[in-house]
């Protein structure tokens, strides 16, 4: 039988600000445990929580983006369960009234455009982390992430294909990395997926049973881990089995998943109104003021792109992928009109230093203006297309003008006719044979002459210069 | 009456983790359904038109700005653990994940 899965996601964005939900304490990573904590996240008794107005901003922006109902009054609940990481015994989220209500995110696959509906999203606190030693016989606890600020971020089950989720996850990374929201980092854990996924024949409407996939921490294993699943369930139902409600752990190693928790096992969380903190009321002032913190989101840039500068949806694709690229390229070509050429430059060698070097657009040692000002040389012929190339890694690294650095090497291309023509004179007389062969019609041989020139002038020649040259010298 | 059974019991009292002796389970089995006796008393009151109330206090946004503070010293923070080492709250291991 033919199977057709459906797939839902819930996403974890840790918001960027700088103390936790509830409490001033820092939001900052890597220090030595226990260091980040006060009496609200670690729950000791009499500590009251408030709530951060940063977080709430930031929700409401994400929500507007995500064209989201928002919930004007909205409300933090206590879901209660018992695990080490979680000091006061139970997680204060949102319940039944979260910040945002339904929206949608619309997502480009294969160059299909596609809507995803978008059920919720609400905030709520991180727990902290367990440490736990190979063979110990007990588990350590740091609590420094504790209360840091997350949007739970969920999709109605609209997904069809991996490719689909991938597709749905990396827009949604990279719209909260535009909005300045998240760092979008999968592998530290600031942005954290699980998908669940179901398969049911195809054409049929009813939904089979889903299995909830976690510990997937790169866009890679959220494709290897759905593919995986939606073949293991197309199996047990291929045999006549059937599949159980579970949560299913990634293992990277053996390319798998694995039970890690029954429904039997799942929690009975028992929400309700957390009694320590007011509802939290949204004004319309706000909102409009919010509103317009919204900068240009990645798809309608790529838009703009495409029809501004005339790329084709491929190349703006690549360059709207971040919004520090978009920003890049944006500000050469305001030097530098030629969007083709940037863009060719941008995706190609700039891309291929920022990869190598791992180092953001906003970071690069070569400036917008310092690339505008190569394409300006190759543009006015100073330097040719080959020289500019080669010289790219150490005008990227050293960041240095280009125009120096063609000067000093003695780079700089010979463009004048004079100096020129006494090379061409040159290769002329040198090369009598082929010039008669030239005059007997075989053109093709003018390629060679013109190899012969920029091999005289030790590549310094103009190409396009040369060529002229010859075919005048040659003219009859 | 309400009528709580003796397996909501349980599993209320496995929630808590509260591990309880079979008078005790009957005697809180007696007493949740006090409890629910009273409030099905309060759902004959007709609350038609008014909006749910989860808290008296006033209906207003309580924000704080988004400034860092210091919070407690390492050493403060473990004071009261019952085991710590190395700067981590020490608990019994934890099986599975």
């Amino acid at each position: 039988m033919t199977y057709e899965p459906v797939i839902g996601v819930e996403v974890h964005a840790q918001l960027q600000t700088q103390t936790k939900l509830f409490c001033s304490c820092p939001t900052s990573f890597g220090l030595p445990p226990n260091t980040q904590v006060c009496p609200v996240c670690l729950g000791l008794p009499g500590s009251l929580p408030v709530l951060n107005q940063r977080a709430v901003e930031m929700a409401v922006r994400t929500g507007l983006a995500l064209h989201c109902e928002l919930t004007l009054t909205n409300q933090f609940s206590r879901k209660n369960y018992f695990y080490p990481d979680l000091p006061k015994g139970y997680q204060i989220s949102q319940y039944d009234l979260p910040i945002c209500g339904p929206g949608w995110l619309e997502i480009s696959v294969n160059g299909k455009r596609k809507r995803v509906r978008i059920m919720r999203a609400h905030l709520e606190e991180d727990a902290g982390k367990n440490v736990h030693e190979e063979g110990a016989d007990d588990s350590h606890v740091d609590l420094n992430r504790a209360g840091t600020p997350l949007l739970e971020i969920v999709t109605e089950p609209d997904l069809y294909s991996s490719d689909e989720v991938d597709a749905y996850l990396k827009t949604l990374r990279d719209l909260l990395v535009y909005l300045d929201v998240c760092d979008g980092n999968m592998e530290q854990g600031s942005f954290r997926c699980e998908p669940n996924v179901s398969i049911r024949p195809k054409g049929h409407e009813a939904l089979g049973t889903k299995v909830e996939l976690k510990n997937i921490n790169s866009f890679r294993y959220a494709k290897d881990a759905l593919e995986y699943e939606i073949s293991r369930q197309t199996e047990v139902l291929d045999e006549g089995g059937v599949v159980q409600q579970e949560t299913r752990l990634w293992n990277v190693n053996k390319g798998q998943t694995a039970v890690m928790r029954s429904k039997e096992g799942a929690h009975d969380y028992r929400y309700f109104p957390d009694p320590d903190l007011l509802p939290v009321i949204l004004d319309s002032e706000l909102i409009e003021e919010l509103e317009h913190t919204i900068p240009e989101l990645p798809s309608v840039r790529l838009q703009r792109f495409m029809q501004d500068y005339r790329l084709s949806e491929y190349d703006a694709a690549i360059l709207t992928d971040s919004k520090g690229l978009a920003d890049y390229f944006e500000c050469c070509v305001k030097l530098f009109p030629h969007p083709k050429t940037v863009s060719n430059w941008v995706t190609g060698e700039l891309i291929r230093e920022l990869n190598t070097s791992d180092t953001s657009p906003a970071d690069a040692p070569m400036s917008p203006q310092r690339l505008a000002e190569l394409l300006q040389l190759v543009d006015s012929g100073t330097v040719s297309l080959k020289a500019a190339r080669e010289l790219f890694s150490e005008l990227y690294a050293t960041g240095m003008s280009a125009e120096q650095l063609v000067k000093e090497k003695g780079l700089v291309q010979v463009s004048d006719e004079g100096q020129l023509g006494v090379i061409v004179d040159e290769v002329l007389v040198a090369h009598s044979a082929q010039v008669e062969q030239y005059h007997g019609g075989k053109e093709a041989v003018l390629g060679f002459l013109v190899g012969q020139v920029m091999k005289a002038s030790k590549g310094k020649a103009n190409p396009g210069k040369v060529n002229e040259l010859l075919k005048r010298s040659l003219a009859p | 009456m309400a009528s709580i059974s003796n397996n909501e019991v349980e599993h209320v009292a496995q929630l808590a983790r509260l591990d309880l002796t079979e008078p005790e389970k009957t005697l809180f089995g007696e007493q949740l359904n006090q409890i629910l006796t009273f409030v099905e008393q309060l759902q004959e009151v007709s609350t038609e038109g008014i909006p749910l109330t989860a808290s008296v206090a006033e209906q207003k946004s309580v924000l704080r700005e988004d400034l860092p503070h210091d919070g407690l010293s390492q050493e403060q923070a473990l004071r009261n653990a019952p085991e710590a080492n190395e700067g981590f709250f020490v608990v019994p291991k934890i099986i599975g994940k």
